[in-house]
């Protein structure tokens, strides 16, 4: 099996995609000649052409609204914003078109578009280009959420959501870009709406997706050393979110932490939770428990940044917290 | 003059004016489901007149103002009361409401509620005919108030740009709710307007739809034949109010009887002569729409309630 990186994968779903299917085109500032801001969509230009490789003007509301027009009427476009930040300037064509259109019009038309872009912090981007906005969109009926943790998601997710009829907001996480994994080399497709079980373990689940999936993998390793088994749950998908997975590992360890580099209020941790609870109250030996970003904008300076976003360390004391609190005798 | 189409450019502006006013109706009845309904009337000669231009495989898209383009595009006057009614048999299954009034078969992409929300939608379905060569033109219908949303600038930079087949035409009936033109816009030509994305700008009277016609099907042409976007400002005035609730305070009755007095369907009977559009014909079209009208009405209120369980389909294809 070849070794891919994260950007490598995505490139290679790109390129198969739009080798299948004509139908399939991309735009996005600067993912032509410059082969895009994070080098995903480099050599594609070369490749398909200025038809279908797209460098667009600086109106990120246009090429999201441009998107959703060509999927209106039989195009299947993949959008590039650069960064997840941006995405502020393209909320009504996503919110008030792409997510409305299908149900609005009572199922005459489908929007099969899919806006890739990243987020995250890890590089001292700074308050404006270091955010985790994924609630946003989990929060809008009509689109789909992806939110890929590793090489092989990356290119599995990507070419489902390609194949998608919806529109697909698919979130990459810019320090994952250039992480390694093994990708088979057989094409295949990893559908929407399942998580994955990345790690077994009896004591506790650890729910969590994009990039915190490999800081969940350590936290676990490193409590494994203490005997207590972290069940380790990569949610991939934010929309369709795939609680059966979640209910069935929390039936089975009794104690849940959700994990997020999101900030904390409002964010897929509170809907895990309340989902949970709901769920399997009368199962669960404490409370589920939330790691996630203070309710602060990120700073640029990366020491104040790591002091914002969660680590082993507070992933631990919640684990840890989930267990002191003894089964109540009945 | 050409007298077939003189006559259907009336037909049809009398089709919708006579719509309208029955919407109108039917709303003071109690019959509408949803609040939303924003008509026309005083409009109907730019609607008539670019729909006529367009070729079978064109697509449009359009406003919260929009039953005229949805009508002089064939839209169909049973499902469209019906979705007005709130009815599983309207367009958009009784969901959508005049607002969202939309019918894929004649390429119809949709009545849009957010101001300037589709003229990116319009640029994008244009994209997708260069790249697939489809032969199709796309018209983008909006409002002077949808020219000063950013959309708007991105839009037509990139449809310039790219000479993507889209064809933008502003409705101007001077007022947005009760902001006037003049009010809100610092360059109110668009020759100047247009020049600024290097396309042609066109001004023409909005209450004459010989004259609309004639400049749609120009720049529908252009179009077409690869040569990119053209900006139409047609300048019309709406006659009513933005919407029931809206009394026009904003604006003196003088002026409004002087530009009612340019009502487009007296405008082209006048300019046709009454040897072409005849008092006989009138009065068969009046007929004709009337009938049209009630059995519309009937199918309607025959057709059985959108029910509440049917929320949750087609959120996703
Ligand atoms: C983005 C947005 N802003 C405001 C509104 C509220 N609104 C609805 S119609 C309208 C006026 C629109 O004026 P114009 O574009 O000229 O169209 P007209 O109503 O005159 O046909 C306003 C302010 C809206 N629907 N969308």
């Amino acid at each position: 099996m070849p070794t891919m990186m994260y950007r490598d994968a995505l490139r290679r779903a790109l390129y198969e995609e739009m080798k299948a299917d004509p139908r399939v085109f991309l735009l996005g500032e600067d993912i032509g000649l410059y082969g895009g801001a994070y080098a995903v969509t480099k050599g594609l230009l070369d490749e398909f052409g200025p038809q279908r490789v797209r460098d667009t003007p600086m109106s990120e509301a246009v090429i999201v609204g441009a998107a959703i027009g060509a999927a209106m009427i039989g195009g299947r476009p993949v959008a590039e914003i650069m960064y997840v930040d941006f995405m502020t300037l393209t909320m009504d064509q996503v919110v008030n078109q792409a997510a409305k259109i299908h149900f609005m019009f009572g199922g005459q038309i489908t929007v099969p578009c899919v806006i890739r872009t990243q987020q995250g912090t890890g590089r001292g981007a700074g308050a404006q280009h270091s955010q985790s906005l994924e609630s946003w969109f989990v929060h809008t009926p009509g689109l789909k959420v992806v939110t890929p943790a590793t090489p092989s998601d990356a290119y599995g997710l990507l070419r489902a959501s390609i194949q998608d009829d919806n529109p697909v907001i698919f979130l990459e996480h810019k320090g994952l870009y250039a992480i390694k994994e093994d990708v088979p080399e057989e094409p295949f497709v990893t559908p929407l709406g399942v998580a994955e079980v990345k790690r077994e373990g009896a004591d506790v689940t650890l729910i969590t997706y994009s990039r915190m999936v490999h800081l969940a993998l350590e936290v676990a390793a490193q409590l494994a050393e203490r005997q207590i088994g972290v069940e380790v749950i990569d949610l991939r998908t934010l929309q369709p979110l795939d609680m059966e997975t979640v209910l069935k590992s929390v039936s089975k360890t009794r104690r849940a932490v959700v994990l997020h580099e999101a900030v904390m209020t409002g964010g897929l941790g509170a809907e895990l939770s309340a989902r949970i609870t709901e769920s399997l109250f009368d199962q669960l030996l404490s409370p589920v428990r939330r790691v996630a970003a203070r309710d602060v904008p990120l700073p640029a300076n990366v020491a104040l940044e790591k002091y914002v976003v969660p680590n082993a360390e507070q992933v631990i004391s919640a684990i840890e917290e989930t267990l002191a609190v003894k089964q109540i005798v009945r | 003059m050409d007298r077939e189409l003189t006559k259907s450019l009336y037909k049809t502006m009398l089709l919708i004016r006579r719509t309208e006013e029955r919407i109108l109706e039917e709303m003071m009845k109690g019959k509408l489901a949803s609040t939303m309904c924003h008509v026309s009337i005083g409009q109907e000669a730019v609607a008539a007149g670019v729909c006529d231009a367009m070729a079978p495989q064109d697509y449009l898209t359009s406003t919260h103002r929009g039953h005229g383009h949805f009508i002089a595009r064939g839209g169909g006057l049973g499902r469209m009361m019906a979705e007005l009614f709130g009815k599983e048999t309207g367009y958009c299954k009784g969901r959508g409401g005049s607002m969202h009034i939309t019918d894929i078969t004649i390429g119809h992409l949709g009545a849009n509620g957010i101001v300037g929300g589709h003229l990116g939608i319009a640029a994008g379905a244009a994209l997708w005919s260069q790249i697939s060569s489809n032969d199709a033109v796309t018209v983008c219908f909006f409002g002077e108030g949808a020219t000063n949303e950013g959309i708007t600038h991105e839009s037509l930079n990139m449809a310039a740009l790219w000479k993507l087949p889209v064809v933008f035409v502003v409705e101007n009936n001077h007022y947005a709710m009760s902001l006037a033109w003049e009010r809100s816009t610092a360059q109110l030509n668009f020759t100047e307007k247009a020049s600024a994305y290097g396309i042609p700008g066109v001004d023409v009277d909005g209450q004459d739809a010989l004259a609309v016609q004639e400049v749609a099907k120009a720049a529908i042409d252009r179009a077409r034949r690869g040569e990119g976007p053209t900006l139409i400002g047609a300048h019309t005035y709406r006659f009513l109010g933005h919407s029931r609730a809206d009394p026009s305070k904003y604006r003196s009755s003088e002026e409004e009887e002087r530009e009612r007095a340019r009502d487009p369907l007296t405008i082209l009977r006048t300019k046709a002569g009454t040897d072409v559009i005849t008092d006989s014909d009138l009065e068969a079209y009046e007929a004709e729409v009337k009938q049209q009208l009630d059995d519309a009405v009937k199918f309607a209120e025959d057709s059985p309630l959108a029910q509440p369980s049917t929320v949750f389909e087609d959120i996703y294809a």
